[in-house]
This record gives structure tokens, C-alpha cells and sequence, in this order.
């Protein structure tokens, strides 16, 4: 950090970084679900601090007007905010590609009703296994699961598309062929298939999640299978846990060059993991436009382009193909986040890091350490 | 999802209701959205997507692009197909019936 003059950092445009594509928009942190591996940060935000329904309104406008062609309503969960049908209104009035991302357990057929009449555009659902036990214990929320499947044939009733959000690990990972299956049953278009990433909460927990490299090589041939045999019906996207990947995953498709991620109370960080590198200072919508945060916000400017990289990704071929990987996952793992990305084989780091998660996944896997955000929204199983 | 569709020139084209061709205003762009894709498309493919209205034939639309432009029908009607085909193998075109 030190080494780095501030005053020099070079803006978005003078990247040649035009608007953002995206907004992934955190309407709330709180969550009915413990999934113990969690995007969100460590330390989350309160109700109280949460933007109001005329703020996330303004930040829609200035999101069109800056020319941004979708947003994500996703959480924490999302419909914990009575005021989601007033955001997806606003949202769809105004041209946004509108996608909600959500667990489930807390709709009605009504409540969907409503928000497809409104505009909305798409639904992700997220699905812990295929395993009804197995899916509850994971996600901390008795009862999940089968309330999920109720709302996925709703969403599909009131002629919403799907998307079933799968994460898997190696406590579900053998259950990959029917989770295609369940999306198929479901009637989803689309089904992500994401191995878990390990930062944040994912990390206390990686010893419990990761995958051996032949459970994951199996993995990856079902989902090549069913690509091939499923092109047309249902789209797959798959992720792989990027400690078994040679290159490092070219995170938000470079820092600050494609995607915004704002968290309840209105920072706007380059991607959702961003507050886990202690050092970045972010800019609040509610002292400065969306478009200025872009343009100049620190936060972004730090490592955005190839000028911040050190050796071994300064001289690398792929330097403006994998971005330096994760800024995030170098903090979490070498202390520094400027340093290469250890899930990239280049990175001094690298053996030692993933020989370390491959013996991981060979021993037997530990109790989950499970983050809970209030005890009112529990259901303790 | 319906099975996979084979454009031929009889086939009426349409986006899924989750897929919208959309014009940015403040890029001045035409764009395809879908769950987590954005396609950028071509001044050819523009002119091609703007004739899909779940009503007009392949035929049709291509016969329309003949006239405008002023170019042999068999070909334009290649390319249509062509770039339909490929529209729908990824998800974003389906057939209207």
C-alpha cells in the first residue's frame, strides 16, 4: 500500500473504462439462512443503517443514466425489505434488466404475483443440495428446502424464468447429476453450478467445503456431459473452485472494469467481497453520485489497469486477461492484496496454498462454523 | 424448457420472456439481456432482431431485409437462419406456437 502515491492513481476513464454493465445491489445483510459459507462481509450491516426505499430509487436513476443495462436485487436476503416491490417497480420503469436473487423461504405466491406484474424480470434460487436433510442443515433453516421447491414451481406458475443457484462442495458434490435433474424437474432455464469461494465466512470453513481434485475432476465431466446434452434445454454455468484452476478466475472481469457491488447502507465497493481488505476506504452514495464513485472513488482507482501489479503478474502475458485474479483472495491468503493470486499457478504461493486445501479435503471434514445474523430470524435445528 | 428448435424458414421467431432486446439510451446501443448475459450485437444482427416480432416468419424476415437493402434473398436468408440458430442454441430465440 505504502509504495503506492494516491495522487497519481489514474481514473476510470483515463483507463479507458466506459460505465458499468451491472449493479449488484445488497438491499439488506439480514438473512433468514446461516449458510456457513457466505459471500457477505465477516462483520455485517445493520437494519438500521440500511438505504432507504427513495435512496436505492435515486441510485437506480443515476445507474441508467450513467447507461448500466441490469441490476441484482440480492441480500443477504432481499424480501426481508417490505419496499422490494416499490425498488422493482422503480427498476423496470426506468429500463433495468431486473434480476432478484434470493433464497426463497420468505415468499408467497401472492408477493411473486405482484413482483412479476411489476416488471420483474428473472429469478435465481438458491438450493443448498438436493438432499432435503442435508440441505437444511446447511443453510441452518429447517423446513428450507421443501419451502424452495414450493416456490420454484411458483415462481414458474406466475411465468417467471429460473434460475437455480447450486453451490457446491464436497458434502454435495455427489449429488451434482441430480441437481441438473432438480432444474430440469423444476422447469429452470438456467442452472449455476458454483463451487464454493473461499473468502469471507467461506474461509473458516474451507477445511469443512473443498473438494478433492478427483471429486472435482468428476464433477467437471457431469457438468461437460450435460452441457452437451442438454445445449438448448437448459443452460449450465459452471464455476470451479479456482485453487484447482491453472489461471486464477479473472475476478469481476478485472477490478473496477465491468461491475459495481453496493452493500445496504449505500458503500459502493468493486466487488462483494471488497470490505474483507481492510485498508480500502469507500464512497457512500449518500455523499457522492454513483457516477463520481466510478469515475474516481479510491477504492476502485487502487487497482484498476495493470500499474499496481507487482511480479509475477507485472510481467505476465495474461496481465490484461486474468487481471491479477482476486484482490480479495490474495488479501485473505498472503496478507497483501496486491500480490499475484495464490489460486494462479505462477504465484510463489501457490503449492503451498493448494497442497494444504487438497490434504484439507482428504481428511474428514469439521463441524460447520455457522454465522448467524439475528436470533429472531433463526429457526435452530 | 421446449426441446431444441431447428431454424428453418418456415419458423416464427420470438425472444423467451425472460430475454429482451433492448436499446440503451445512454450508450446508443442495441443489446441483448438475459439472466447474467449481456450480447452486444452488430449492426446486421440489430437489423435482423428488429424484424423478430413473434409474428413474422424467417421467411419473411429475411425477404424484408432483401427489399431494404437490396440484396439477393437466398443469401440474406442464410445469414438469418445462421444467426438464429446460433441466438437459440445459447437460449436467446424460441419458436412462437
Amino acid at each position: 500500500m505504502d509504495d503506492i502515491n494516491k495522487t497519481k492513481l489514474k481514473k476510470a476513464s483515463e483507463h479507458g473504462i466506459q460505465a458499468p454493465l451491472a449493479l449488484l445491489a445488497e438491499l439488506s445483510h439480514r438473512c433468514p439462512l446461516q449458510c456457513p459459507y457466505c459471500s457477505n462481509p465477516v462483520q455485517l450491516e445493520k437494519k438500521t443503517g440500511e438505504l432507504t426505499t427513495d435512496e436505492w430509487k435515486s441510485v437506480v436513476d443515476q445507474a441508467v443514466e450513467m447507461g448500466m443495462h441490469q441490476i441484482h436485487l440480492s441480500g443477504g436476503e432481499p424480501t426481508v425489505r417490505h419496499d422490494l416491490e416499490d425498488i422493482v417497480e422503480h427498476c423496470t420503469e426506468k429500463g433495468l434488466y431486473t434480476n432478484l436473487i434470493t433464497s426463497g423461504v420468505l415468499l408467497n405466491l401472492d408477493r411473486l404475483k405482484k413482483l412479476e406484474k411489476l416488471g420483474l424480470e428473472h429469478v435465481q434460487l438458491s438450493f443448498q443440495d438436493t438432499d432435503t436433510e442435508n440441505a437444511d442443515r446447511i443453510g441452518g433453516f429447517k423446513g428450507g428446502h421443501e419451502k424452495k421447491l414450493e416456490v420454484a414451481k411458483w415462481v414458474r406458475e406466475v411465468d417467471l424464468p429460473l434460475t437455480c443457484n447450486c453451490v457446491v462442495h464436497r458434502q454435495n458434490i455427489d449429488n451434482l447429476e441430480n441437481f441438473i435433474q432438480m432444474a430440469l424437474d423444476l422447469d429452470a432455464e438456467r442452472v449455476e453450478i458454483a463451487q464454493v469461494q473461499y473468502y469471507g465466512w467461506a474461509l473458516k470453513n474451507r477445511a469443512a467445503f473443498i473438494p478433492t481434485p478427483e471429486q472435482l475432476d468428476h464433477a467437471t465431466e457431469i457438468v461437460e456431459k450435460a452441457r452437451i446434452d442438454l445445449k438448448g434445454k437448459l443452460v449450465i454455468d459452471y464455476v470451479i473452485p479456482d485453487y484447482y484452476a491453472k489461471h486464477p478466475k479473472n475476478c469481476m472481469g478485472g477490478w473496477g472494469r465491468r461491475f459495481l457491488n453496493m452493500n445496504p447502507k449505500g458503500d459502493v465497493l468493486p466487488c462483494h467481497a471488497a470490505e474483507t481488505i481492510p485498508h480500502l476506504k469507500f464512497d457512500n452514495v449518500r455523499e457522492k453520485s454513483l457516477k463520481w464513485i466510478w469515475e474516481n472513488s479510491e477504492a476502485f482507482n487502487l487497482y484498476r489497469g495493470t500499474d499496481w501489479m507487482p511480479d509475477p503478474c507485472k510481467s505476465c502475458d495474461r496481465k490484461e486477461i486474468d487481471w491479477g485474479g482476486c484482490r480479495c483472495q490474495a488479501m485473505a491468503l498472503t496478507g497483501d492484496a496486491k500480490n499475484t493470486d495464490p489460486a494462479c499457478s505462477i504465484s510463489p504461493l501457490h503449492s503451498e496454498i493448494f497442497s494444504m486445501a487438497a490434504e484439507e479435503a482428504r481428511r474428514a471434514p469439521p463441524e460447520f462454523i455457522y454465522r448467524r445474523y439475528g436470533v429472531r430470524f433463526n429457526s435452530p435445528i | 424448457m421446449t426441446d431444441i428448435l431447428k431454424i428453418n424458414e418456415n419458423i416464427i421467431p420470438k425472444f423467451p420472456k425472460h430475454v429482451k432486446f433492448r436499446f440503451n439510451k445512454a450508450r446508443k446501443e442495441w443489446v441483448i439481456l438475459a439472466p447474467e448475459r449481456l450480447v452486444k450485437l452488430d449492426p446486421i444482427a440489430v437489423e435482423i432482431l428488429q424484424l423478430v416480432d413473434g409474428e413474422k416468419t424467417v421467411k419473411i424476415i429475411a425477404s424484408e431485409l432483401s427489399k431494404k437493402f437490396n440484396a439477393p434473398e437466398e443469401t440474406i436468408l442464410t445469414d438469418v437462419k445462421e444467426m438464429l440458430q446460433d441466438l437459440s442454441d445459447k437460449g436467446f430465440i424460441q419458436e412462437n406456437g
